[in-house]
């Protein structure tokens, strides 16, 4: 049995699955769900000034017989009175002293008010904070969340006025609602954040009601840009994730990720990508929190499946296999290959290859069912036959180099190699 | 005993009720709509006779497009509704839909035919224009599933179509012939009122060709003639005893069946069934759907050589019809004038025949079934004499066309009086090449 517990920045949680910011984090009583159904730890839903919220406040967007592909949320930050939120950590963090215990921060924008949350909150006894600066919605509207996590210098400050203060570890969450995240990344840093976690959710329209003429969430007649989450967003994380662990600065620090992830396969992603460890809301928010038992259980097994004893073993594993485009090797090439014996002759592959790619797949006409096979002369080895292929291994992507040594573009064109022929 | 009035009125209505029902709500029917490939030059397509473009309807379905669906089946079949209901789906769209190859349940293609056709019908969507009227006259002879499909292509090109129907109502053997599960008698009536609601298509009922009028007649006064005349009884078993009271054709006996109240139906208390087709299987479930004690199933091959389909014969099983294969009537005995028992010899099999199938032949044993109703459900005869009477050339009946046209000019004929007797999907293939060659010989280009 592989040891699956995490140990952040010295807050340990008995797996790396905590439960994200947000309303499943929003109260004692759902936290101690949680907690009972086995949850690592929960970073609580975050604290500032009271807020009112509206009624009608998620939407999704659903594909095919897949419901809430994404989710999104306009929801704002707790609408509870700080000093009964206070209290239910203070509950919690005695209950389950062995699980991990984040409070999310938001004050109003002034050294004063940071300080004095953060007094109040480390006497409950959590064990760190994680800065919200990336709210997309409403609260950016008063200069905080992600008006704060989109200027790097902004974030900069606030950060220097935590640490001021701070005497338990700080994570600061990072807004995707920019074209990088590493400035901002960056900034907070080397203005000593301890740790960094993302991403926050994508502002979206996630659509429109084709009768009413307005967007879902439905706010009596208007709708307003919310919060895009979900497993559609994770490709997106993913992107953002590596940009992190591979800049020198924001490298240093751990990172505990978030965006769509749904099951330990998609942790693994995340841990592989530098993640110690990660966040998840999306998932509950569709499913409970019983999720938490296949992701212990499919990581430990993939642990001991590979060898790997602790989380540390293999967190950050992939990030140097994500280059430059111009560092490709361009002497790589793969052709696909239909195994006529798993072909089910349903054309998908023909189809696309011919309307949309390299016109690379022979049709003989059959009745009712045609063969299809690959022209391997005509073949790019794009792989988007094998990605609409609906059987496991029927067609595969066989490696046929070009030649033997490694070749990238800068090389390519210093020895001035001809191009493509079209 | 041969007598009508055996069951409840509750018992008549669960018996009778729809063997394939629709898809209860939309979530069901979008279940198994998204999981539909979409497959390129599809299998299920292909096998269709009148070439639905099957994978275009469901993914219709999956965008809530169900009036572009309705279309999608109509365009290609306009009884797509009644096809739906009754089509061997088993042996076409949905076996061969590429499901199958991986053992997994094919798309249930039927249906999803429904969930779209259904509300067309229902709600009368006007999902075709006919073109502005031209001075032309068509007449089609048969309201059946051929003429009616005839009718429908030629309407929309603006011809004035005039349809005689031997029967009181139209459909055809879809109305007359199919077990009344499969589809009831006002679907039938609604399809057919929702193909003659595009105009231009006027139906004239208890009109017999050869008895109230004349093919000459319709030469003269129309510009071309299609007929879509079907086949008629049950062939003749030619053994002794067939004219006993209780012997029944399975023909006239789910004819009568689909006109009449269902307590009025007379049904033996022990049922022969002669014949292993799927009028044969019509003919045994209803018998026992009536409530008759004990049905027999008697075929003188075995299972393997059947020409219904499993999923059929299996309908038959679960009604608890028993099975009697490698047994050919013999004689019919009947005690005072009335059927009383069916001789069988015991058959074995030979030697392919024509069909390419092993020939029965009799071991020389016998088996006597006591029973009081015989029922005749071993194919159908065309109608020599009528087709003769009319000068139409013919081989055994069946009318003999060269790209649907007759020997005789203008007239043109297609489905079951052409090919002997095939499924529904079959005659509305037929009465849409009919209508093709028709255009072509008045010269008028569609689209």
């Amino acid at each position: 049995m592989a040891d699956i517990s995490a140990n952040f920045l010295g807050i340990k949680s008995p797996n790396p699955f905590w439960l994200a910011s947000a309303p499943p984090t929003d109260k004692k009583y759902n936290v101690l769900r949680a907690f009972e159904a086995g949850w690592g730890g929960v970073v609580w839903k975050t604290l500032g000034s009271q807020v009112k919220n509206v009624s009608s406040r998620y939407s999704a967007v659903n594909f095919n017989n897949t419901r809430v592909m994404g989710l999104n949320n306009i929801e704002l930050i707790s609408d509870r009175p700080l000093e009964i939120n206070l209290r239910e950590i203070e509950e919690c963090v005695k209950l389950f002293p062995d699980r991990a215990m984040i409070v999310s921060l938001m004050a109003d924008n002034n050294r004063n008010s940071w300080h004095e949350l953060i007094k109040k909150v480390e006497d409950t006894g959590a064990h760190g904070f994680e800065l919200n600066f990336g709210c997309p919605h409403g609260m950016t509207e008063r200069g905080m969340g992600a008006s704060v996590g989109q200027d790097p210098e902004i974030a900069r400050m606030v950060v220097e006025w935590v640490m001021e203060k701070a005497t338990i570890p700080v994570i600061t969450k990072l807004t995707p609602n920019v074209h990088s995240v590493v400035p901002t990344g960056k900034a907070v840093v080397e203005a000593g954040s301890n740790a960094l976690s993302l991403i926050n959710t994508i502002q979206s329209v996630t659509g429109i009601d084709l009768d009413t003429f307005v967007p879902n969430p439905f706010v009596g007649g208007k709708s307003v840009f919310g919060g895009y989450c979900g497993p559609a967003v994770k490709p997106i994380a993913l992107k953002f994730l590596t940009t992190i662990s591979q800049n020198p600065v924001t490298k240093k620090v751990p990172v505990s990720g978030i965006g769509g992830i749904s099951n330990w396969k998609d942790a693994v992603e995340f841990m592989l990508l530098g993640c110690t460890t990660v966040q998840v809301c999306t998932a509950a928010m569709t499913h409970g929190f019983r999720i938490v038992e296949d992701m212990c259980e499919g990581l430990n097994n993939w642990m001991d499946e590979k060898g790997f004893k602790t989380i540390e073993d293999f967190i950050g594993k992939s990030v140097d296999t994500i280059t430059k485009w111009e560092e490709l090797d361009i002497n790589y090439h793969h052709v696909a290959n239909i195994n006529q014996d798993k072909c089910i002759h349903c054309g998908l592959c023909y189809i696309t290859c011919e309307d949309t790619s390299h016109q690379a797949i022979n049709l003989a006409y059959g009745d009712p069912y045609n063969i299809y096979s690959i022209k391997e002369d005509d073949c790019v080895g794009c792989n988007l036959c094998q990605l609409v292929c609906p059987v496991e291994q029927c067609i595969t992507m066989v490696e046929k180099r070009v030649a033997p040594e490694y070749l990238n573009w800068v090389e390519f064109k210093k020895q001035g190699l001809p191009l493509n022929d079209h | 005993m041969i007598k009508p009035n055996r069951l409840s009125p509750e018992q008549y209505a669960e018996n009778f009720s729809d063997i394939k029902p629709p898809f209860d709500n939309k979530e069901a029917a979008l279940v198994e709509a998204n999981r539909c490939l979409f497959c390129y030059d599809a299998p299920c397509t292909k096998s269709c006779p009148t070439s639905i473009d099957i994978p275009k309807f469901i993914k219709q379905i999956t965008t809530d497009n169900i009036k572009g669906s309705a279309h999608t089946i109509f365009v290609s079949n306009i009884l797509g509704g009644g096809c739906a209901r009754v089509c061997p789906v088993e042996k076409l769209c949905e076996g061969s839909c590429v499901y199958n190859l991986l053992n997994e349940p094919p798309i249930p293609i039927a249906r999803l035919q429904r969930y779209s056709t259904d509300p067309a019908i229902e709600n009368k969507w006007e999902l075709f224009h006919r073109k502005p009227d031209i001075p032309v006259k068509v007449a089609v002879v048969g309201a059946g599933p051929a003429g009616l499909s005839c009718a429908h292509v030629l309407s929309r090109e603006g011809i004035n179509v005039t349809i005689f129907e031997k029967e009181a109502k139209g459909g055809g053997l879809m109305t007359y012939g199919i077990a009344a599960y499969k589809v009831t008698p006002e679907s039938c009536q609604d399809e057919v009122d929702y193909i003659t609601s595009l105009g231009g298509i006027d139906i004239k009922y208890n009109q017999t060709l050869g008895v109230d009028f004349s093919l000459d007649d319709l030469q003269r006064d129309y510009d071309a003639v299609y007929l879509g005349i079907g086949v008629g009884l049950a062939n003749k078993l030619n053994i002794p005893g067939e004219d006993l009271e209780g012997v029944e054709d399975a023909i006239r006996f789910i004819y009568d069946l689909r006109s009449h109240p269902l307590n009025k139906i007379a049904v033996g208390d022990r049922v022969a069934v002669i014949g292993m087709g799927n009028t044969a299987i019509d003919a045994a479930t209803q018998s026992k759907r009536l409530g008759a004690k004990e049905v027999t199933m008697v075929y003188r091959r075995t299972a393997s050589e059947k020409t219904c389909t499993q999923h059929e014969l299996d309908i038959a099983l679960l009604d608890g019809c028993n099975m009697l294969w490698l047994a050919a009537p013999k004689e019919i005995v009947g005690t005072n004038g009335k059927v009383s028992a069916l001789v069988c010899d015991l058959m074995k099999l030979g030697a392919p025949d024509k069909s390419g199938r092993p020939a029965p032949e009799p071991t020389g044993e016998t088996i006597t079934l006591q029973v009081d109703m015989v029922i005749k459900a071993t194919g159908q005869s065309p109608y020599t004499e009528l087709v003769n009477q009319e000068h139409l050339d013919n081989q055994k009946g069946k009318i003999s066309v060269h790209n649907t046209a007759t020997n005789i000019p203008s007239v043109f004929a297609g489905g079951d009086c052409v090919n002997g007797g095939k499924e529904a999907v079959d005659a509305v293939q037929a009465g849409k090449d009919g209508a093709a060659a028709i255009l072509d010989f008045l010269k008028i280009k569609s689209k």
